[in-house]
């Protein structure tokens, strides 16, 4: 993959400290791992990991007109959140293909806080911009702010009071304001932190100060992904693209087609009247062999049916995992299938979600 | 960064040792730890004739697939099955253990192809 990265989050100087390997990712310099992706996605199976997440887009929507902009313009349901709440929503286009995926927090009456997909914050900033009206106010303050993932099993013994599952909260840390989401991308207990710029790396310090009795290690984008392919969330730009539309991936539970109107609802009810054309499915390899990566083909009986999305050894399972996309008459669960990779074809289950369930 | 001085090397991050008419070959501790954790290997086949710059193994990381390719013409004579069992040996002792496979060379000049330690380090910076 060629990209220029030329962006440096706040916590760039605390990486290179610790000897991170710093690679591109959506237009930004981050830390792929520090001492191993094995080790750090263990931590925040066992104990717990921290990761930078400040490449993240943070905008702010405000006014009268906010919650109406953000229920046209997002698949899920705004009015379900109570103040301090988030959820797990789609931005869609006009042919409801996905743009990006987000979570939205409702942080006032009439205040949302949208965090996006890094690579996809201009493109999201303008499509939204695009679609509000005079009285809902739309600010990016990404250049400002940043945040952490804190992420595993520990993280009730490094904070008390947390906030429950998918709620925030504002508080003051050492004298930082921050705010603080029981929310992830790992499939553990956790929180997301979101704080000034000025205020980074004071606070990731401080965590990896307090996290030291508790084996806390600072996590890279390598452990990120292979955590959140073992639950099955999509990534965006490899399980979720433009021509690809939530129902396909599987993903409707985030989409209320009782809304009367929002952008793409239109093809989303035709999806879901016809059954969609492909499904995004999770797969695991039968035996032991060459992982499976995104772009290689999917057969069943001989017959190609799709393409791997998403791939990799799970550290956890110590096995090849997987996500594809199949023709719909082909995903079901238990399904025998068959990966080809470099010119051979390895046997391969479909399976439930997630991938890896903890024991 | 780890770049021994007997060693031979190529632009592709193979290091060479040579051992009479033969080479072994392995990855070099620059290319393991860009590759993090190594968790598969693919060997080449004994017996196997290939020419310098063509694809005969891959190595695997969490991350990416990545070829390895015979540094001169020759044929496979030897592949280190313990590491189908322990990809990490790459990871963990890249000049040692962890060499991927041994070849007889066709012809000993073609080594002089190859670059020397500082030649290598001069490459990876």
């Amino acid at each position: 993959v060629s990209e220029t990265a030329t962006k440096k989050t706040a916590l760039y100087e605390e990486h290179v400290k610790l000897g991170a390997k710093m690679v591109p990712f959506g237009g930004w310099l981050m830390p792929v791992q520090y001492t191993s992706i094995m080790e750090e996605h263990q931590a925040v199976r066992k104990n717990i990991g921290m990761f930078d997440i400040s490449h993240m887009g943070q905008f702010i929507v405000e006014g009268n007109g906010g919650r109406s902009l953000l229920n046209t313009m997002l698949t899920n349901n705004i009015d379900k959140l109570d103040v301090g709440q988030g959820q797990y929503t789609f931005l869609l286009n006009d042919k409801g293909g996905i743009i990006d995926d987000l979570i939205v927090y409702r942080v006032g009456y009439k205040e949302f806080l949208l965090v996006v997909n890094a690579s996809c914050t201009d493109e999201d900033y303008d499509w939204l911009d695009r679609h509000r009206p005079s009285d809902a106010r739309l600010g990016d303050r990404s250049a400002h702010f940043g945040g952490v993932a804190i992420q595993g099993p520990r993280v009730t013994e490094l904070f008390v009071n947390l906030p429950e599952r998918n709620h925030i909260v504002d508080l003051e840390i050492d004298g930082m304001p921050i705010s603080m989401a029981r929310t992830g991308y790992t499939g553990e207990d956790g929180v997301e932190v979101f704080f000034r710029n000025s205020d980074a790396a004071k606070f990731w310090n401080a965590v990896l100060e307090k996290g030291k009795s508790l084996d806390l290690k600072p996590c890279g984008l390598g452990s990120r992904d292979t955590l959140r392919l073992e639950m099955c969330y999509p990534l965006n730009g490899s399980d979720l693209s433009p021509e690809r539309n939530p129902i396909e991936a599987g993903l409707g539970f985030f989409v209320d087609l009782t809304k009367p109107e929002f952008v793409g609802r239109d093809v989303l009810l035709k999806t879901k009247e016809n059954g969609p054309r492909e499904k995004l499915v999770p797969f695991r390899m039968k035996d032991k062999g060459p992982p499976p990566r995104p772009h290689y083909s999917v057969f069943e009986n001989g017959e190609r049916i799709g393409e791997v999305t998403s791939g990799t050894l799970s550290p956890s399972l110590n096995w090849g995992v997987g996500m594809a996309y199949v023709s719909a008459p082909h995903a079901k669960i238990g399904s025998q299938i068959e990966i080809e990779i470099r010119g051979q074809r390895f046997p391969a289950t479909i399976e439930k979600k997630p991938l890896y369930k903890k024991s | 960064m780890n770049v021994p001085d007997d060693l031979l090397y190529t632009e592709s991050h193979e290091w060479i040792r040579r051992e009479g008419d033969k080479i072994r070959v392995g990855i070099t501790d620059h290319a393991q730890s860009e590759l993090t954790d190594v968790v598969f290997v693919e060997l080449p086949k004994i017996d196997r004739q290939a020419n310098a710059k063509e694809a005969i193994a891959v190595v695997e990381s969490v991350k990416a697939a990545s070829d390895i390719y015979a540094p001169v013409k020759g044929t496979v004579v030897e592949a280190n099955k313990a590491l189908e069992a322990d990809p990490g040996l790459i990871n963990r002792e890249p000049f040692g253990q962890g060499w991927l496979f041994v070849m007889k060379i066709d012809n000993p000049d073609d080594l002089t192809n190859l670059k020397d330690a500082a030649a290598y380090k001069k490459q990876i910076g």
